[in-house]
C-alpha cells in the first residue's frame, strides 16, 4: 500500500514537472499562452482558443475568467501573458503598468432590458426612461410617460420590478454608463460603477440571475449581457438610440454601434453611439497585451504566439465564431486599427507579426453575420 | 509502541483542527484591519450605509446584521410548531414505534437536501404562493426567505429535541400516570419541563445554523443593501452579501465583506456557546 502510494506520488510529479516537452536539441516545441481577466467575453475566448489550439499542435491557450480588475493586475504583476478587460485602462491604470500595453479589441457586445409583461411583445423604452425606473420614480407600466413612447400598446396597471446585478460587474458599469451620458439625474445621483447604490428594484447575481427573476415574474424588467439575452431569446426592449431610431439589440445594430471615429489606440467607448443604425448600449472588450514582449524570461517565440493568437482573434474566422454565439463581430475600421496594433507588437524593437501583408482584409460585418 | 503512534496521530489531529480555526480567525481579524481602521468597530457595525461606488465609497454592515436576524429568528419562530410536533411524535407519543423511525428518516432528509435544491423550490413554488397572498408585488423578501429558511431548520431543530425527550425517564411518566395524569397533562408539565433546557438548546443550534444559511436566501430574499422594511419587504443578510460581492471586490471593500464575516463568525461562535452552556445545565441538572 504504502509502495503504490509513493509510486502513484512520484509519477505524479514526473508528469506535472514534464508539461514542456522538447526536441532532440532541447528547444521548446510545447508553449502555452496564458490569459486572465473579464468574465463577459469568456464564452467566447472558450471557443475560439480552443478552435486555436486544434489548428496549431503542442500549444496551449489558458484563460482564466477572474474578472476585468483580476485581469488587469494579473498582467500588471506579468503572471499571465495577456489580460482581458470589459474596460479600457484609464490613465492611473496605465500609469501603474510595467511598461507600454496596448489594447486589442476582440469583439462586441451590448446591454439589453429584458422584461416580462404579458400581451407586450414589443416594447419601447428610452434611456432617461429606464433611468426613472430605476431610480424608483416610474413605478408602474402604465405610467403615462411610457405610454407617451408606446402608443400601440396597452400597458398594464402593474407594479414595476426593476432587477439589477447584486455582483459587481461590467454590464452593471455600461449600463450605468450610457445612463450617465443621457440622464443628467442619473449622474448626478447614481454615477457609474460596477457597483452601484440603488435606489429601487431587487438584485440577483450574475446574468442567469437576473434573467431567472425577470422570466418568472410579471412585470419585472431587468438589464442583460447581450449575448445571454439573445442566446436565451428573452423579449427585449428596443431602445431609443441618439439619431432617433427605436432599434432592437441585434448583432448588427451592436457591431453599427462602432461605425464611428475610433481613436488609433482602440480605447473607445461607443455607447450612445451617432451612428443611426446603431444600439446605443454597446460596448467593446478588449484583450491587453505589452507592447514589447522582450521582459521576464519570454523568448521570441512566445511573442510570436501570442501575436498569432491575436491575430486568428480578429480574423473572419475568429470573428464569425463570435457572431455563432451572439457575439457581435468587429466592423471593419475595428478591424482595421486592431491590426495596426498588432505589428506594432515588437520584441526588444523588432516587430514580432508575421504576414502581416498576406493578412487577407477583413469582409467586415456584413460578411461574417450573413454566412 | 503501536499506542504510542496512535496517540501521537490523534493528537497531532486534534492540534491541526485547532491551527485551522485560529488561522481562520487570524485572517480575519488581520484582513478585517483597514474596516476597523476606516470607520472603527462600532461605527462599522452601526452604520447602514452600503456605497460600492468608488467617489463615494462607504460600508456598514448594520442592514447585514439585521436582515440576518430578521430572517433567522422569524424562521426560527416559523419552525417552533412543525419541529416540536414531530419531537413530540418521535420522543414521546410513538417513542420506539416503527412509524417514528419513519418519520426521523423522512425529516433527517430534508437536511441532506442541497441548499440550491431549496433556493431553486423557493424561487419557482414558494414565490408564486408568497405573491398570491399579496406580501408583496415580487415574492422576494423576509418573508420568502424566512418560510423556506423554516423548513430547512426543521430537522436540526426536531432530531436533537426529540432525543431530548425520549430521554425523559421513565420513572418520572409513570409516576404521573400513577397520580391519573392524562398523556397531555404528562407532556405538558413533565415531558416538556424535564427536557426543556435540551429543546432549547436544539432551538439554539437551528438559530446558528439559519443564521449562516448562505445559497437559498441569496435567492429568495432580493438582496437589497439597506436595512429591511419589515417581513414585506426586501433586505439581505450577511453570508449572501459575502456570497455575491466577493467575487469582484477589491481594497476597502473586500475588507468589509471579510469583516463582515468575521462578526458572523462571532454572532455563530456566541449561539453555539449559548446552546453549549443551556446543555451543560441539563446535564447537572
Amino acid at each position: 500500500m504504502r509502495h503504490f502510494l509513493l509510486c502513484s506520488l512520484l509519477s505524479f510529479f514526473v508528469l506535472s514537472c514534464n508539461n514542456v516537452s522538447t526536441d532532440s536539441e532541447g528547444n521548446k516545441l510545447a508553449t502555452s499562452i496564458s490569459g486572465a481577466g473579464a468574465t463577459f467575453p469568456y464564452p467566447y475566448y472558450n471557443i475560439v482558443f480552443r478552435d486555436y489550439m486544434r489548428q496549431h499542435d503542442g500549444i496551449t491557450v489558458n484563460y482564466g475568467a477572474i474578472g476585468s480588475g483580476g485581469g488587469i493586475r494579473s498582467l500588471r504583476d506579468r503572471s499571465v501573458d495577456f489580460g482581458a478587460s470589459d474596460a479600457f485602462l484609464n490613465e492611473k491604470e496605465i500609469a501603474s503598468m510595467k511598461a507600454e500595453v496596448i489594447h486589442i479589441a476582440t469583439c462586441m457586445g451590448g446591454v439589453v432590458m429584458a422584461y416580462t409583461l404579458e400581451g407586450v411583445d414589443s416594447l419601447r423604452l428610452t434611456g432617461a426612461l429606464i433611468a426613472d425606473i430605476y431610480l424608483g420614480k416610474i413605478k408602474k407600466w402604465n405610467d403615462s410617460r411610457l405610454a407617451a413612447e408606446n402608443p400601440t400598446i396597452k400597458l398594464p396597471d402593474l407594479e414595476i420590478t426593476p432587477v439589477y446585478r447584486s455582483d459587481g460587474s461590467g454590464t452593471t458599469y455600461n449600463f450605468s454608463e450610457y445612463l450617465c451620458v443621457v440622464s443628467p439625474e442619473w449622474d448626478r445621483i447614481m454615477g457609474k460603477g460596477k457597483a452601484l447604490k440603488w435606489e429601487a428594484g431587487i438584485a440577483a447575481k450574475g446574468n442567469p440571475g437576473v434573467a431567472g427573476i425577470v422570466q418568472q415574474t410579471e412585470g419585472a424588467i431587468g438589464y442583460i449581457g447581450s449575448e445571454y439575452a439573445l442566446t436565451l431569446k428573452l423579449p427585449t426592449a428596443k431602445l431609443k438610440n441618439r439619431a432617433g431610431r427605436y432599434v432592437n439589440a441585434t448583432l448588427e445594430a451592436i457591431s453599427a454601434a462602432a461605425n464611428v471615429d475610433l481613436p488609433e489606440d482602440m480605447r473607445a467607448t461607443i455607447t450612445d453611439s451617432g451612428d443611426p443604425e446603431a444600439y446605443p448600449m454597446s460596448l467593446f472588450t478588449w484583450i491587453l497585451v505589452y507592447k514589447n514582449q522582450q521582459y521576464d524570461s519570454r523568448t521570441r517565440q512566445d511573442a510570436e504566439q501570442l501575436v498569432s493568437l491575436l491575430q486568428y482573434i480578429i480574423s473572419p474566422e475568429g470573428q464569425k465564431v463570435a457572431a455563432q454565439i451572439n457575439y457581435a463581430p468587429l466592423p471593419m475600421q475595428a478591424l482595421e486599427k486592431n491590426r495596426k496594433l498588432i505589428s506594432e507588437i515588437n520584441y526588444g524593437g523588432a516587430p514580432v507579426a508575421l504576414n502581416i501583408s498576406s493578412e487577407p482584409a477583413g469582409d467586415g460585418v456584413g460578411a461574417v453575420l450573413n454566412e | 509502541m503501536k499506542d504510542k503512534i496512535f496517540r501521537f496521530l490523534l493528537f497531532v489531529a486534534a492540534l491541526l483542527i485547532l491551527l485551522l480555526s485560529a488561522a481562520i480567525v487570524y485572517a480575519l481579524v488581520s484582513r478585517s484591519g483597514e474596516t476597523f481602521r476606516e470607520y472603527g468597530i462600532w461605527g462599522f457595525i452601526t452604520s447602514a450605509e452600503w456605497d460600492p461606488r468608488s467617489a463615494t465609497e462607504e460600508y456598514g454592515a448594520l442592514s447585514f446584521i439585521l436582515g440576518t436576524l430578521y430572517t433567522a429568528f422569524f424562521a426560527l419562530l416559523l419552525c417552533v410548531p412543525f419541529s416540536l410536533a414531530v419531537a413530540l411524535f418521535n420522543g414521546e407519543y410513538f417513542k420506539g414505534k416503527k412509524i417514528a423511525g419513519v418519520v426521523r428518516s423522512v425529516v433527517d432528509l430534508l437536511a441532506g437536501i442541497p441548499s440550491i435544491v431549496y433556493g431553486l423550490w423557493g424561487f419557482y413554488t414558494v414565490r408564486p404562493l408568497v405573491i398570491a397572498l399579496d406580501v408583496n408585488a415580487q415574492g422576494f423578501g423576509i418573508f420568502l426567505s424566512s418560510v423556506v429558511l423554516a423548513i430547512m431548520i426543521i430537522p436540526y431543530a426536531s432530531s436533537l429535541s426529540g432525543e431530548f425527550l425520549s430521554m425523559v425517564p421513565n420513572n418520572l411518566k409513570e409516576g404521573a400516570y400513577s397520580l391519573g395524569a392524562t398523556r397531555i397533562e404528562v407532556v405538558q408539565h413533565i415531558s416538556l419541563p424535564t427536557a426543556a433546557s435540551g429543546i432549547v438548546a436544539s432551538y439554539i443550534l437551528a438559530l446558528g445554523r439559519a443564521l449562516g444559511e448562505t445559497m437559498a436566501v441569496t435567492m429568495l430574499i432580493g438582496n437589497t443593501n439597506r436595512i429591511p422594511g419589515g417581513l414585506r419587504g426586501t433586505g439581505n443578510t450577511m453570508a449572501s452579501v459575502i456570497a455575491n460581492q466577493f467575487g469582484e471586490a477589491d481594497g476597502l471593500k473586500l475588507s468589509a465583506l471579510i469583516t463582515i464575516g468575521l462578526l458572523l463568525f462571532i454572532i455563530t461562535a456566541v449561539i453555539n456557546l449559548i446552546a453549549k452552556l443551556v446543555m451543560k445545565k441539563l446535564s447537572h441538572a
